[in-house]
């Protein structure tokens, strides 16, 4: 770890201007960003300490829907009961991720800026484009069992590893953040975040100092929901292939639709074709294949990963299946 | 005034003395002495003792797999606060550590690199944090050479090893005109991949200079030849070199030589005049200690329509770098669990610029019954037979290789008993027939072998003036329960109660021991005591006036000719006896191995293909049980590590560099509780008069043997999927599965 200046914010506002300092970076629960500043992968000059800030809360809004605060705790936040109540597949997809000490400390806007688990973004002596622009991409053409089948680019083939995000995302939630200028805004979350192109090291839509407050949500979709993660041992690995879903079916037709994937791309991945494909059709073994089709229609495995694409097929039609049933 | 027994195993001990003790602790399921120490923090391991003036080191390693060292620049590191020094000692810093039990310093000499990670250098800082950023300044120049990373399509360079643990090649009768000859034939090639022991404590040596002399608080499974390897490391005489061990946070095979943190650490604090600490990171471990190797291995069985096996042939090729001649023994136990007159078992060794490979739990059986007993599932199908049954029959009456007795064998016994607490009859035969929504269910099972040890170990018994006993020796606990057998032992024999002992271990100042390793530690070092207890037997039985066979001792009194005293009555300012146990002929005479049987019933998902182990039960015969509870947890850990073998654990080597990709244990996956049922462990009854005088055999390694084929025939039985590639992830299961 290289010596770093160390400073507690008081206020949001505090925070966003100490953190627009070059080479700021805020800490709350640590759980990842220690753990890279140790193998100096991350090497921030400035730490802006936001674990005290007073945004630790989970709100009703008035449209239904909630406002949590980017400092609650993934467990907290799973165990919330209006959480649990409303938002099904973001209670699971959170105590789906990591282990019980980890969700204890690790807060909601921090689970949504995980670094990637690419073997070669963690090995400083590797090529790696997100870790070292321009170094070039080690895991292309090495081990890439991990890695992206959708969206990836020929400077990386990362994949974002937070099951939280996807749930987020399938719920439509909005990113509310503190801007050093003193300014708030908002962002959707499919606009938070960014596929990889010629800058993977730009892994979201987030301005120098600004600072995550608060992530909304919408009232929750209509139907049942779901979130299924495959992965390679049953508790603590990151997943292969994850789904939330989202579906209502009325009379025999299917309402309403939202599908959100994790373990495929360098985002939480949502595609609105495999939506409109299916909303207004009755469930079938030939719409599912076809959502299926839409889903991984540029598709492209480098190798170890290309399982994932079969794979991928498969939970989905068993998620349609499930939610339809 | 200490007496010396020492008692070489040439002939069998038929009447053990812990059958005529009256303390009734052998056997019993009593809890870890040292347990309340280690959950209050109170243990103290080798990176934790706090020393004045210690300073902090941080190995230096080369990133790249094949390579010369050029030069090293540590100007900009010495230029960092609180760094003290680089130490670089190209000639005498180690390339990879030693293998277990050798008295021999491992290869020196890190200019030329072998594998990715080697170390090279150490920084030391007045602090972890200092040492740690400098080491990643340090810029270690190179000259990249050509590199040994491809395995597979290199199989044909593999040769005959020079060295290893066993015979490489063995053979009996004609197997490839028997195997022509054999109605039915099985021929099939099985892999494993490099594993890692992922041991919790990392490696982590503490090194202190007194004048010439030099002390380490260090990590290990066998003190008495670490010792021996780092004197000879740095050119000392052994007398000068102390290691202590007093607790160790797990091995797996990976403590049992010396690593490269210590010759780094007490290079650096002789240079600096300071002790020197260095632990190394997860990711060291991963890169710089030693791996299991990967194995590529050939089976080929014939049989008569009967079933009964007339060849056995099992090749094995496993790897290391070029020089080291440790082979992965995978056919040890092929050489005597099932019959046939035919038999060649050979063990060839690849070289690769990958690092280190050696002993890593249960070296041998837990790779190569991966193999074996899926091999043997495969043709009790090819028969029609029921793969209990298929083993039974070919139960041998005696080792077909050496043509010798067994010791004792229960092998039939463990399947009978295993296959009726698991109910193995109630299991479908056809694979793939039961469904219960997403899951597919499979039942399957193997057999479990794992060959007995003894080892040379030396211990000390005393008794002080006020009745208390004291153990010493350099043997370790690595978390296997050694401080409580050999509490419970002495206590047996000399009629104390455990609370009255103290049990010191892993120090090399204490009579050397047998260390922990190849399952020979509870056997060997618990010899040692009995054999010291024999000897203070008799000096009381001298001073209570009474024969040997008259004495009882039990609960601090010595009782005899219808007197009761108290033992400190007898002992004077205090009685001192060393005992020795030596390996014989009875190792040669007779087979002597434990055995057992895994059943478990395992659930495939037949969308995703992951796997959920969901009930295992085995049974286990490996002589005397010392402690029912620690003897339970042995064979619990190594199931569960035989479940990571079948499932999980993989070392992934970069096919450009030989490093080791995923090295960390968020990456490498050993089984979590998710991942491991209820196991239900049984013991038969059994005595091994052949094996020493406790009349004890292995344990620790006999869980894993044979425990991931019982996973992966359930699989099999699940699916109708056959993988002969571990570990069976979901991606291979994937395209056999059925459509969604």
């Amino acid at each position: 770890m290289k010596p770093f200046h160390y400073a507690r914010a008081g206020t949001p506002e505090d925070a966003a201007r100490a953190g627009a300092v070059a080479g700021a970076k805020f800490i709350a629960g640590g759980t990842n960003l220690l753990d890279l500043m140790k193998l100096q992968v991350e090497t921030p000059e400035q730490i802006v300490d936001i674990s005290r800030l007073d945004l630790n809360q989970v709100e009703e809004t008035e449209d239904g829907g909630l406002r949590i605060g980017a400092l609650v705790p993934n467990a907290d936040l799973a165990a919330h009961p209006l959480v649990r109540q409303r938002y099904e597949a973001l209670s699971r997809a959170l105590l789906a991720g990591a282990s019980g000490q980890l969700r204890n400390k690790a807060s909601t806007g921090g689970n949504l800026l995980q670094r990637t688990r690419c073997y070669y973004f963690y090995e400083t002596g590797d090529a790696c484009n997100k870790r070292s622009p321009g170094s070039g991409c080690a895991a292309r053409d090495g081990f890439n069992r991990i890695h992206a089948v959708l969206g990836a680019s020929e400077a990386c083939i990362a994949t974002h590893p937070s099951d939280m995000a996807v749930a987020m995302r399938m719920l439509d939630a909005t990113v509310a953040t503190q801007l050093p200028d003193g300014d708030r805004r908002r962002l959707s979350i499919g606009d938070f975040y960014r596929l990889p192109g010629d800058t993977p090291h730009i892994e979201n839509a987030l301005r120098p100092g600004e600072l995550i407050t608060h992530i909304e949500l919408p009232a929750p979709p209509p139907g049942r929901q779901l979130y299924r993660k495959v992965r390679d041992r049953a508790s603590y690995a990151f997943a292969l292939v994850s789904v939330a879903a989202a579906i209502a079916v009325e009379e025999g037709r299917i309402a309403s639709a939202k599908l959100a994937f994790g373990g495929l791309a360098h985002m939480p991945w949502r595609d609105g074709a495999i939506e409109e494909a299916l909303v207004g059709q009755a469930p079938s073994d030939a719409l599912f294949a076809t959502a299926s089709d839409t889903l991984l229609r540029d598709a492209r495995g480098y190798g170890h990963n290309d399982f994932k694409i079969p794979l991928a097929r498969r939970v989905l039609i068993a998620t349609l299946k499930e939610l339809t049933a | 005034m200490s007496d010396s027994t020492t008692l070489k195993m040439d002939v069998p001990v038929p009447a053990s003395l812990l059958d005529a003790g009256t303390q009734g602790l052998i056997g019993r399921p009593l809890d870890r002495i040292d347990g309340p120490l280690k959950v209050a923090g109170r243990a103290t391991y080798s990176a934790e003792y706090a020393l004045p003036n210690l300073a902090y080191g941080f190995l230096v390693q080369a990133k790249v797999g094949r390579a010369r060292v050029t030069g090293i620049d540590t100007a900009a590191a010495l230029e960092m606060p609180g760094v003290l020094d680089v130490v670089i000692d190209l000639d005498t810093f180690i390339r990879n550590p030693q293998q277990g039990g050798s008295n021999k310093a491992p290869t020196q000499g890190v200019e030329e690199i072998h594998y990715f990670g080697q170390v090279v250098a150490i920084v030391v800082a007045e602090t972890f944090e200092q040492a740690r950023d400098a080491a990643a300044r340090v810029h270690v120049a190179l000259e990249d050479k050509p590199g040994l990373f491809e395995f597979d399509a290199r199989l044909e360079e593999a040769h005959k090893p020079k060295g290893g643990s066993t015979e490489p090649h063995v053979a009996t009768g004609d197997p490839d005109r028997a195997l022509a000859e054999a109605p039915v034939v099985l021929d099939a090639v099985w892999t494993t991949p490099s594993q890692n022991s992922a041991a919790m404590e990392p490696h982590a040596s503490t090194a202190v200079w007194e004048g010439d002399a030099l002390t380490v608080y260090g990590s290990y499974q066998m003190p008495a030849s670490d010792k021996q390897q780092l004197a000879q490391a740095l050119g000392m005489k052994p007398n000068k070199v102390r290691i202590i061990s007093a607790y160790v946070g797990g091995g797996f095979g990976s403590k049992l030589g010396i690593a490269p943190e210590v010759v780094a650490a007490a290079l650096a604090a002789r240079k600096l005049g300071r002790p020197v600490k260095t632990v190394m990171s997860r990711q060291q471990v991963f890169d710089a200690t030693v791996r299991r190797s990967n194995t590529h291995q050939r089976i080929r069985l014939g049989a008569g329509a009967d079933g009964r096996l007339t060849t056995v042939v099992h090749e094995t090729v496993s790897s290391n770098i070029e020089g080291e001649e440790y082979f992965e023994p995978a056919g040890v136990s092929t050489h005597f669990l099932y019959a046939g007159e035919n038999r060649r078992i050979t063990h060839d060794l690849l070289p690769m610029d990958w690092l280190l490979s050696g002993s890593m739990r249960a070296p041998g059986e837990a790779a190569g019954m991966l193999a074996l007993e899926a091999a043997m599932d495969e043709f009790a199908e090819k028969l029609g037979m029921d793969p209990v049954e298929l083993r039974k029959i070919n139960d041998p009456e005696q080792d077909p290789l050496k043509g010798v007795p067994f010791s004792t064998r229960q092998l039939t016994r463990c399947l009978d008993e295993g296959a009726a607490a698991f109910g193995w009859k109630d299991r479908n035969p056809t694979p793939g027939a039961r469904r219960e929504g997403e899951w597919l269910v499979g039942h399957g099972m193997a057999a479990s072998a794992r060959s007995n040890h003894l080892q040379e170990s030396q211990a000390r018994v005393s008794i002080g003036a006020d009745g208390r006993a004291t153990v010493e020796t350099d043997m370790t606990d690595i978390g296997t329960g050694t401080y409580t057998i050999l509490a419970q032992i002495t206590g047996e024999l000399l009629g104390l109660r455990p609370e009255w002992i103290d049990v010191r271990l892993g120090d090399t100042d204490t009579p050397p021991g047998a260390g922990s390793g190849g399952s020979w530690g509870a056997s060997s070092s618990g010899s040692s005591v009995y054999l010291a207890c024999e000897a203070l037997r008799a000096k009381i039985a001298t001073a209570m006036g009474c024969a040997e066979e008259e004495l009882t001792l039990k609960d601090g009194r010595a009782i005899a000719q219808n007197r009761s005293v108290p033992l400190s009555s007898l002992v004077g300012e205090g009685l001192s006896a060393e005992g020795t146990i030596k390996p014989g002929k009875l190792e040669e005479e007779r087979r002597q191995a434990s055995y057992g049987a895994h059943f478990c019933e395992v659930r495939v998902n037949a969308v995703t293909g992951e796997v959920r182990v969901n009930r295992f039960v085995s049974t286990f015969a490996a002589g005397r049980i010392l402690n029912e509870k620690t003897a339970r947890s042995q064979c619990i850990g190594g199931i569960v590590f035989g479940i990571g073998a079948a499932l999980t654990e993989e070392l992934v080597h970069d096919p450009r560099s030989g490093r080791v990709v995923n090295h960390d244990l968020a990456e490498y996956h050993v089984p979590v509780n998710a991942d491991v049922p209820h196991i239900e462990v049984h013991f038969l009854p059994e005595r091994d008069q052949f094996a020493n005088p406790l009349q004890s055999k292995g344990l620790g390694e006999l869980g894993i043997s044979g425990a991931g084929a019982a996973v992966a025939n359930a699989i099999y039985n699940a699916t109708g999927v056959r993988i002969r590639d571990y570990p069976l992830t979901l991606d291979k299961l994937l395209p056999g599965l059925p459509t969604v």
